[in-house]
């Protein structure tokens, strides 16, 4: 199969599995403090593609299983993937995370504990956070050359968010750790998002404004322990928007932009999801 | 990781679903609603429109669990009972916002304010089913 074709495979295997409804907002870095409802699966597919200075566009597919374990409690899956035109295409590497409301109501600002184990390797290019310098030139490395760089990481973020007038706004604080002999590493995300329209319609509706949410979102790193800072990092911000069908599949989309030479010029993202409510053999009570 | 830790984390995550499905919805969130939540009026008005929009928010977002005619499903409460029909606009309101987290009902923030009026014009538009509570 060429690669073209195997490119192809892959994203539209991500638009059948689908990705989101209800909780979810139009994000790709930042997290909100809505968690998946209890019981509830939702698969969703992200793509990241960009393309270094002087060097092939890349597509890096992060495909994820979110279950909510409890109303307070929602563990993650990630697999990713990675295609570089006129490269190779490659397994990225395996993600497991975990969230948790520590409060159990809300409040003007949510704190959400996040704690992620990652099994990945250099050719992981899903962007699914921005730490430390990375780099765009970290993108140009040959397939062959990055999925040989093994890395076992450990990921902590303080999510924060909040809910008013319509709007979410959600701040990030995040910490990655190698767990071989590396320093900690700093980044953050902050995105805000509305719908079109607060109040639902009476009449099913499949294009009515209140189904799409517009909004932006920045992010990047902020150096390492030695050397925190904006100083050699890089930072994207962008529009970001999502329509959700009602009872079906979510879309998102974003157009982000890096803010400096050391970042991509360009990374747009793509993000299908589906939502299996109530998985069977779960339909118990509450 | 080895043998043993596959096993101890393999029963929390069962343990904590569990722990989760196996509460029961005895209405102990009501003596949570703070006064001034609790005295809130629908400000929408008393029409054909909002609580058919409410239902169309219900199928989307709550029929899942609460089944498609509110008569519970499983063990998910019935939202036909005395408890929500008795329930002021602004104790409904509250719990939509709230959620009860540590008995499996999430909160649902997410939705503007209004869609949630919505939601509570149209549970209070429910009927009573004869099923004991």
């Amino acid at each position: 199969m060429s690669l073209h074709r195997k490119i192809l495979l892959f994203i539209a295997l991500g638009f059948i599995s689908g990705a989101v409804r209800g909780q979810e907002m139009p994000y790709f870095v930042a997290y909100s403090h809505h968690m998946e409802e209890p019981g509830s699966l939702e698969v969703e597919t992200r793509t990241a593609t960009g393309r270094p200075r002087g060097d092939n566009r890349f597509f890096g597919n992060s495909t994820e299983w979110e279950y909510g374990t409890t109303a307070w409690w929602t563990s993650e899956l990630y697999v990713d993937y990675t295609s570089t035109l006129g490269d190779a295409t490659a397994l990225g590497g395996f993600r497991f995370e975990n969230r948790v409301r520590p409060l159990m109501s809300e409040h003007w600002i949510n704190p959400v504990l996040y704690a992620e184990f990652e099994d990945i390797n250099g050719a992981d290019k899903s962007v699914l956070e921005v730490v430390g310098h990375d780099a765009a030139a970290d993108f140009a490395v040959p397939v062959a050359e990055a999925r040989a760089d093994r890395m076992l990481e450990a990921e902590l973020k303080l999510i924060l968010s909040s809910d008013v007038a319509g709007w979410n706004l959600s701040e990030n604080a995040i910490f990655e750790k190698n767990l071989s002999n590396s320093p900690w590493e700093f980044g953050y995300a902050l995105a805000g998002s509305r719908p079109l329209r607060l109040q639902a319609s009476d009449l099913r509706c499949v294009f009515c404004a209140q189904n799409f949410t517009a909004g932006a979102e920045m992010y990047g790193g902020l150096g390492d322990r030695y050397t925190p800072g904006l100083h050699n990092t890089s930072q994207y911000a962008g529009p970001v928007a999502g329509w959700q069908i009602p009872n079906g599949p979510r879309f998102s989309f974003e157009a982000g932009s890096g803010l400096n030479d050391y970042s991509l010029a360009h990374l747009f993202r793509l993000g299908v999801a589906y939502e299996f409510g109530q998985l069977p053999g779960l339909k118990g009570g509450r | 990781m080895n043998r043993k830790t596959k096993i101890l984390v393999t029963a929390l995550f069962v343990s904590a679903s569990a722990w989760s499905l196996a509460a029961t919805g005895d209405g102990a969130w009501l003596r949570k609603v703070p006064a001034a939540d609790r005295a809130r009026q629908n400000p929408l008005p008393h029409d054909e429109s909002t609580p058919k929009a409410g239902q169309l928010l219900y199928m989307q977002h709550c029929a899942s669990c609460h089944g498609n005619d509110a008569g519970g499903r499983g063990k998910r409460p019935s939202l036909r009972t005395g408890r929500v029909r008795e329930a002021t606009d602004g104790e409904l309101q509250w719990l939509l916002k709230n959620g009860s987290l540590r008995n499996g009902m999430p909160s649902w923030s997410s939705l503007p304010e209004v869609q949630r009026w919505q939601l509570v014009r149209y549970l209070h538009s429910l009927s009573v089913s004869s099923a004991p509570e």
